[in-house]
């Protein structure tokens, strides 16, 4: 984008008070760090607006100070805390310099409309900062996990060798133990197997509900949507307390009169009870897809002689497949997290990943469980990115643009 | 053709007789103490019979999830690892089977009875004993400067030894050690607990030292505090802390001093068929003899419950360290030791606890 309005440089009392602002707010990260936050804020306002004049001040040349600054940090990183602060370093020292000449040269102008005032500026900026933020606070929990699971040692710790970037501190045992422990591998596989069977029933029980109750004639269909979402909104340990009385009575019902292995039954109370948990995500979604879906459509069908079966897979599916995927996906992942529920119905055949590592944190603190978690992540954000993907495509397909 | 195949097979499988039941569900605490039963007793079963064992960590909740069982009439477990005081409740609610010693298990090699060769540790019909443990403290070697924490009343000396300090969030054992360094000798512990002024006097020694107090509830919590160097002290199972510090190369030492010694053992649940329940004992025979108890104390630093077992303890498996001096039971660490008193807690936990949570929110 272009420039859209003519910049001209800031006086120095809007800029020394903000540049001071960011210094004192990274020191406040680092001076706690080492003790005390105070001196921390002190030391790192009172260097970025000391640097702030020097550069504008005495040495008037833009790229050179850059260069100066950020092998400043970058040393001074280095010589506090080894390599991992001397990266850190750097990346400060980039950013304060090009920071204090943004505002300095009034570049922040530069890409925004001329007649905004600059409470209007603030707010734009503010806006992008408070979103910024909102992202680190949901991102960072998941990234603190991953270089942990590459920890040598048996604890959730950031060991002084994983800090110098030693190689030393870092192995791969813990994901090593987890593709050849027997307790992990067996509670995986559960996890393989549970969560699509359920996923299954849930979204073909949930797209023929949602499709049933979108009918206005359907009596009473206000109340059935209620009862169907309720898993939803009960609390889950209190869904799990009735379906391990209620699917006692069944297992014991399927093993006792019909014979079945104890194993099996087990398995199906597990993939039903996640079921019903599923279904509720695959309404809603469902639903709200039909809202938008075009009734004559059906009527049209039922014209040309199609019966409602045909109908239904041949043009109602197609249009509100997008709505039944995301449902399925939801479906999935109810299973595949789920750990209260397994812990009620289940036995310790159905042990599932999250109940192993549910355990796990509880009896034993093991980075295993990093591991997992970062194959997860891994895992999800394929699926994820396989079905927008797919989505896509499909849309294109059809001549539709993609949203 | 093939479908139908297919079809006869999973049904065939699937109405396979429940009576040839070749799996055994046992439940433990997980962690370094179920690796060491899976290496000790049931590898060598299976190896032994083919009957696969499943384990479910789940003894943290046995007492509340074995009662839940028994009311749905759907016991999944076969095998039940407990302390001590939960199997005592468990078999005085009628939840646990209730065991002939002499009967259902074996005999020490010089012919000494089972219930002669686990002696005193026998705290209940229901209750097979396979390890005494110790609740004690550890500490961090490089935050206690040159004199090493040598008494239970240096955790209560904030001067000596600032820091945090991680205590179990139960009044079990900390209300002791309260009055013990509150003056109290150890004989009249209890007796001094039993009336208000004492719970009040214990609650008010743990007082000095709340502020600098982390409260765990898992094993575990203990040795990754001080891994962090988070507390200086804490209080945990001397096995994690075994593990912690020969395993794990951590830099902490033991305090012995005042360590609280507890039982751990089997039960099998009430309400298994004649066959699951036959199975069950058999695991038992094999699991509690005197070979298998000592062979556990190659996996983790905890004492076997038979008499007989203790001179068979040798080194540890993989690190190859003699495992007697890390035994809570050994009588270099055994100098000072406070033996928890069951019944007395059995009568007056609940009303204990209450005092105690209401004590912690204050």
């Amino acid at each position: 984008m272009a420039a859209l309005t003519p910049i001209s440089r800031k006086p120095m009392s809007l800029v020394l008070p903000t540049v001071a602002a960011a210094g004192g707010f990274f020191g406040l990260f680092i001076g706690t760090a080492n003790g005390s936050g105070a001196m921390g804020v002190l030391i790192g306002a009172v260097t970025a607006v000391v640097l702030a004049l020097v550069y504008i001040n005495v040495l008037k040349n833009e790229p050179l100070s850059k260069w100066i600054n950020i092998a400043l940090f970058g040393v001074l990183g280095f010589l506090f805390g080894g390599i991992a602060a001397a990266i850190i370093g750097l990346l400060y020292g980039w950013f304060i310099h090009w920071f204090t000449y943004w505002l300095y040269e009034g570049r922040y102008r530069a890409r925004l409309l001329p007649y905004l005032t600059p409470g209007q500026v603030l707010w734009h900026y503010s806006f992008r900062v408070i979103c910024g933020a909102i992202f680190v606070f949901l991102i960072t929990p998941v990234l603190v996990v991953m270089p942990l699971s590459f920890n040598a040692q048996d604890f959730f710790t950031f060991t002084p060798e994983m800090l110098r970037l030693d190689p030393a501190g870092y192995s791969l045992k813990h994901y090593q133990d987890f593709f050849t422990n027997n307790e992990w591998q067996r509670s995986f596989k559960n996890s393989l197997i549970i969560a699509p069977i359920a996923t299954v029933i849930s979204v073909s029980l949930g797209t023929l509900a949602a499709i049933g109750l979108s009918q206005a004639h359907v009596p009473g269909r206000r109340a059935i949507m209620a009862i169907l979402i309720s898993p939803m909104i009960v609390p889950l340990i209190i869904s799990a307390t009735g379906m391990f009385f209620f699917y006692s009575q069944i297992g014991n019902w399927l093993e006792a009169t019909l014979g079945l292995n104890k194993t099996f039954v087990g398995y199906v109370k597990v993939v039903l009870a996640h079921a019903v948990l599923g279904i509720p995500f695959v309404i809603i979604t469902v639903t709200a897809t039909l809202v938008g879906f075009d009734r004559s459509l059906t009527r049209a069908a039922a014209n040309m002689g199609a019966n409602p079966v045909t109908t239904f897979f041949r043009v109602q599916m197609p249009l509100i497949l997008p709505g039944v995927i995301s449902g399925g996906l939801f479906a999935f992942i109810t299973s595949f997290d789920e750990v209260v529920v397994v812990l009620f119905v289940g036995s310790a055949g159905q042990k599932t990943l999250p109940w192993q590592m549910f355990t796990g944190l509880r009896e034993q603190i093991s980075p295993t469980i990093l591991a997992v978690a970062t194959i997860l992540v891994g895992i999800s954000i394929l699926l994820l990115a396989t079905v927008e993907l797919l989505r896509r495509r499909s849309e294109r397909l059809r001549g539709m643009s993609p949203s | 053709m093939k479908t139908k195949m297919t079809a006869l097979a999973v049904t065939t499988a699937l109405v396979a007789p429940a009576a040839i039941a070749q799996e055994l569900t046992i439940v433990s605490w997980g962690g370094a103490y179920s690796k060491s039963q899976q290496l000790a007793y049931h590898e060598p079963y299976t190896a032994k019979t083919g009957i696969t064992i499943i384990n479910d960590d789940s003894s943290a909740e046995a007492v509340a999830k074995i009662r839940a069982m028994n009311e749905a009439g759907n016991v999944t477990w076969d095998v039940v690892d407990v302390v001590a005081s939960d199997a005592m409740r468990l078999c005085d609610e009628g939840l646990a089977e209730e065991l002939d010693h002499d009967a259902v298990l074996a005999a020490a090699p010089d012919g000494t009875s089972a219930s002669e060769d686990f002696g005193d540790l026998i705290v209940s019909d229901c209750f097979v004993p396979q390890i005494v443990y110790s609740t004690t403290f550890g500490y961090r070697t490089d935050m206690v400067g040159d004199t090493p924490p040598s008494s239970i009343c240096d955790v209560f000396d904030l001067e000596a030894y600032p820091g945090k300090r991680s205590l179990q969030k139960r009044p079990i054992d900390n209300m002791e050690w309260a009055l013990f360094c509150d003056g109290v000798a150890k004989e009249d512990i209890y007796d001094t607990l039993g009336t208000p002024e004492g719970v009040d006097k214990a609650l008010a020694k743990l007082d000095t030292i709340k502020d600098q107090v982390v409260w765990w509830t898992a094993g575990a919590e203990t040795p990754q505090l001080l891994a962090d160097g988070e507390v200086v002290m804490g209080s945990t199972f001397n096995g994690r802390l075994f593990s912690a510090i020969a395993e794990q190369n951590q830099p902490i030492g033991m305090l012995w001093d005042m360590q609280s010694f507890d039982l751990d053992g089997w039960i099998i649940p009430a309400g298994l068929s004649p066959e699951r329940k036959q199975a069950a004992l058999d695991y038992l025979f094999f699991a509690t003899d005197t070979q298998r108890l000592a062979d556990q104390a190659k996996y983790i630093s905890y004492g076997p419950a038979r008499k007989s077992s203790a001179p068979l303890v040798g080194k540890h498996a993989e690190l190859g360290i003699d495992m007697a001096p890390h035994m809570p039971t050994d009588p270099a660490n055994a100098g000072n030791v406070h033996i928890y008193d069951y019944e007395w807690w059995a009568d007056n936990r609940d009303d204990l606890d209450a005092k105690f949570q209401a004590w912690l929110a204050k």
